[in-house]
């Protein structure tokens, strides 16, 4: 009983890692620039299948790794710098479709480049389940913790105790305050793009020994880690990483005691329940829009 | 009876008491004016009667029934209108259609009759847009029938505005600096406008910070500061309280 | 403006009666049912998204109940087919408006999350009930027999759906320059200004998000006559994505424009068919070009640059 249990919420933590770093990505884009950006999905597929082909490559795994956290970041800033930019102040549905426009090319070309295969990855550490209380947990679970509770210490450091991270939280509060004090603006746009692309990659990469991957799991990804922004209270941190983890230990239960078949339905029946009773998810403030 | 009575009543934003404690009352078919420096709460004031905002505490009373916390839709069905200081115009249609909207609640806004283009909803358009040119042209909109919202200058929405509110034929209108912006001739014809609106016999509650047209047009004035109700009387003798003098009028002399 | 939009609906008419005899061979034809269909989806979408400035990314689930009804009940049960199509509209309705009303009190990316969920927990509900719907296989539809009369070459089903999609543009025009439509558009264009004047923005919103559902469930069922065969891939997110970029693709806000949407977009896929592992990437490409550079959609933008309103 209690094995089972714990059983569940270990693989409900470390997919709710991925989700939470997911919804990071998308609650630093959302707050830059009020875009909500349906490629963040693709960055943690792209995390993934880079990782693949660079440590295929023969690549020290360092290496390939970073490499693979640093090309989606470089997409990630072309996406704002050629889809977003130009569009500044559009409608809702107009950005919505820019940046599904953006997932689709992104997926398109690695389809073409990498294949339609699925590849997994070795884990970091090899595979001898630790044992607890009757329960197995894979040494990989214990990367994708320690490396999420890491950044997520690091970007509260960031936003909380350097310049950079200030300007960056201080524009999100209200942009053209933040103008007027000599934040340049754009530029907290380019880093908003790169740091949540370089989330969600990390993302993808640190659960593929678990998942594995293939060019269309962005889609899926993506979606659920909006709904883990969403949950939380779109655009708050914490919000972003409790909504992550709350997704994807209801996933697991839901699967586990439920219907395995309906484990993809669990978030968005979540979330629907969220919006119809908290709409402004776990961590939103009040506000009364003015007029 | 009072037309409109509100008793203590008070809005929070977190920590910002934005209106606190605030208590007057409006006899029907009066012009009476609410000024005060800015920030001090008069577009909250209004947002509250107006059923946009909900009021933490207090009491708003429409003819002896109590309004507060009923959504903006329900108060306009009991013939409350109003204008906003930050212009509210739907830039996506013409300008005379925004007008039409003002007369929503008088006509019939059933989905299929519209669809299937029912012949009497067809020519009571006809007619409504016969009456929103009349209105436009009795707030001087006559050369902006035809344009679209979106071309038309600040000054001219402004009183788009108001013939919006006035298609509503409403008992009680709310203006919330209907003159803010406009050059010294249009502050004038905006000032005949009001005068005009309340000859008419429909009760105006009035924002403005011109203090000639104020005095003006006012039968009662209330003095709002940083939320709380300064002073209450007639033009002569909210000019005269010291408290005013001191706090509002003593800062612009 | 309003002489100018019925002039619209005449030459739609008149390219309609025409079109049958102009095209070369039976692939066209199809094309052109498949065209018009959606442009009658495409329709309602845009009273939703266009007029009332409400989205919805979950639509191609409320066609995919349509498609399904007209499936499921006269295979399971022997229903007839024109009460299966009733039965899928009626139900999507009852559902859009149960589901209507908390999600319309939310705003923006809300509500693209509420109807987004909607949509795909739709779209896995028939992927996994594979005893009535076939699974990821999909299943076939039985053929309809209308008052005797069997719809079984493409010329009727030309007829049948381009007589759909006359009366949709002529309904829609009707619609949008009315009371009732003016709503829509008012609280597009200000939410407040419209609640003051009176406008019940919540049930103007629930009205428009029902009956362009209700749109969408019966097109559905009519999709799935015509093909003769259902696959989930009809109520999946990316169809629903595909709706709403017709919508803005043609022009929000424009009835003309949802027309050239859906018949840009029905053929884009023939079009990118000779890319050859390329097609997704053409799509996104043409999606993003589109919006950056015609961000208000063709007929708008057109409309605008050759100095006439719509
Ligand atoms: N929706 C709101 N949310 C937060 N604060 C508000 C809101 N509306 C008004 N306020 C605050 O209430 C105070 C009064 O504002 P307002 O009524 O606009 O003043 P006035 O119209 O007299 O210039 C201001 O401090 C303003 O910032
Ligand atoms: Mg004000």
């Amino acid at each position: 009983m209690l094995s089972q249990f714990l059983q569940f919420l270990f693989s409900g933590v470390t997919v709710g890692a991925t989700y939470a770093l997911a919804a990071l990505g998308f609650t630093l884009i959302y707050n830059a620039s009020n875009v909500i950006n349906f490629a963040q999905g693709e960055f943690i597929m792209l995390g993934g299948m880079l990782a693949v082909f660079f440590t295929q490559l023969g690549l020290p795994l360092p290496v390939a790794l970073g490499l693979a956290i640093l090309v989606p970041a470089v997409v990630g800033v072309l996406v704002e710098k050629l889809a977003i930019e130009p569009v500044k102040g559009a409608e809702t549905v107009t950005l919505i479709i820019i940046t599904i426009g953006a997932s689709l090319v992104i997926r398109g070309l690695v389809q073409v480049w990498l294949g339609k295969n699925t590849h997994s990855l070795p884990p970091f550490s090899g595979d001898t389940p630790i044992e607890i209380l009757g329960a197995t947990l894979l040494p990989q679970s214990l990367w994708v913790f320690g490396v999420t509770a890491l950044v997520v210490v690091a970007l509260w450091y960031f936003f909380n105790r350097t310049l950079t991270g200030k300007a960056m939280l201080a524009t999100s509060v209200n942009r053209l305050a933040a103008e007027l004090v000599g934040i340049n603006t754009s530029w907290v746009l380019f880093m908003s793009f790169a740091m949540s692309a370089a989330l969600g990659a990390l993302g993808g990469i640190l659960v593929t020994p678990i998942t594995l991957t293939s060019y269309d799991v962005g889609i899926m990804l993506g979606l659920k880690g909006f709904v883990a922004a969403v949950v939380g209270g779109l655009g708050n941190g914490l919000g972003a990483v409790v909504g992550g983890l709350l997704v994807g230990v209801l996933e697991a239960m839901g699967a586990g005691y439920v219907s395995s078949a309906y484990k993809d339905a669990i978030p968005f029946v979540l979330i629907l329940f969220i919006l119809f009773f908290m709409p402004r998810g776990l961590f939103g403030a009040k506000v009364t829009d003015r007029v | 009876m009072a037309l409109l009575d509100v008793s203590n009543l008070s809005i929070h934003f977190g920590g910002v008491k934005a209106v606190q404690n605030v208590s007057f009352s409006i006899d029907a078919g009066i012009v009476y004016s609410v000024i005060g420096p800015n920030g001090a709460g008069k577009t909250t004031l209004f947002n509250l009667i107006t059923g946009v905002y909900t009021p933490t505490a207090g009491e708003i009373r429409l003819d002896g029934e109590s309004i507060g916390g009923k959504s903006p839709n329900e108060l306009a069905r009991r013939g409350v209108a109003r204008t906003f200081q930050n212009l509210q115009i739907c830039m996506n249609m013409s300008a005379r259609e925004n007008v039409m909207v003002g007369a929503h609640l008088r006509l019939d806004r059933n989905l299929v009759k519209a669809a299937l283009r029912f012949p009497a909803l067809k020519s009571r358009d006809r007619e409504l847009q016969t009456e929103a040119a009349e209105l436009m042209a009795f707030v001087g909109l006559e050369k902006y029938v035809e344009a679209r919202a979106d071309s038309m200058p600040y000054g001219a929405l402004k009183r788009l505005e108001i013939a919006r509110a006035l298609a509503m034929k409403p008992r009680l209108i709310f203006l919330d600096e209907p003159a803010a912006g406009l050059n010294p001739k249009e502050t004038i014809e905006v000032d005949h406008l009001v005068r005009k609106i309340a000859d008419f016999g429909v009760t105006v509650v009035l924002v403005e910070h011109d203090m000639k047209m104020v005095m003006n047009l006012s039968d009662r004035i209330l003095v709002l500061d940083y939320g709380k109700k300064l002073a209450e009387g007639s033009g002569a003798e909210v000019r005269k309280n010291p408290d005013v003098i001191a706090a509002y009028l003593g800062a612009h002399a | 403006m309003h002489k100018n939009a019925y002039f619209g609906l005449s030459i739609v008419v008149a390219i309609l009666a025409v079109l049958p005899f102009l095209l070369p061979n039976s692939f066209y034809m199809d094309l052109a049912i498949r065209m018009a269909i959606n442009a009658v989806i495409v329709l309602g979408l845009n009273l939703l998204i266009g007029f009332a400035g409400q989205i919805s990314l979950g639509h191609a689930g409320f066609l995919g109940i349509g498609a399904y009804a007209t499936a499921v009940l006269p295979t399971h049960f022997g229903w007839h087919p024109l009460l299966a199509m009733g039965a899928g509209a009626a139900v999507t309705g009852a559902l859009a408006a149960l589901v209507a009303r908390p999600i319309f009190k939310l705003k923006g990316h809300y509500l693209a999350m509420a109807t987004l969920g909607l949509g795909i927990i739709l779209n896995i509900a028939i992927r996994n009930e594979a005893t009535w719907t076939g699974g990821p296989d999909g299943m076939p539809v039985p053929a309809m027999g209308l008052l005797g009369f069997e719809l079984t070459s493409d010329k009727h089903w030309y007829w049948v759906v381009a007589i759909l999609l006359a009366v949709s543009v002529w309904a829609s025009l009707n619609l949008i320059d009315s009371p009732f439509g003016r709503a829509l558009r008012a609280l597009h264009g200000s939410e407040v200004a419209s609640q003051v004047v009176g406008v019940d923005v919540v049930r103007y919103k629930v009205a428009i998000f029902v009956l362009s559902a209700v749109f969408a469930s019966l097109m559905g069922s009519v999709t799935a006559h015509y093909v003769g065969f259902v696959t989930p891939n009809l109520a999946d997110f990316f169809h629903s994505i595909e709706l709403v970029t017709m919508v803005v693709i043609g022009g929000m806000a424009s009835v003309y424009g949802s027309l050239v949407g859906a018949v840009l977009l029905t053929a884009l896929p023939q079009a990118l068919a000779t890319f050859e592992g390329w097609e997704t990437v053409a799509f996104g490409t043409i999606l993003m070009l589109c919006m950056i550079f015609l961000p208000k959609g063709l007929v708008p933008t057109l409309a605008a640059r050759f100095g006439k309103g719509e």
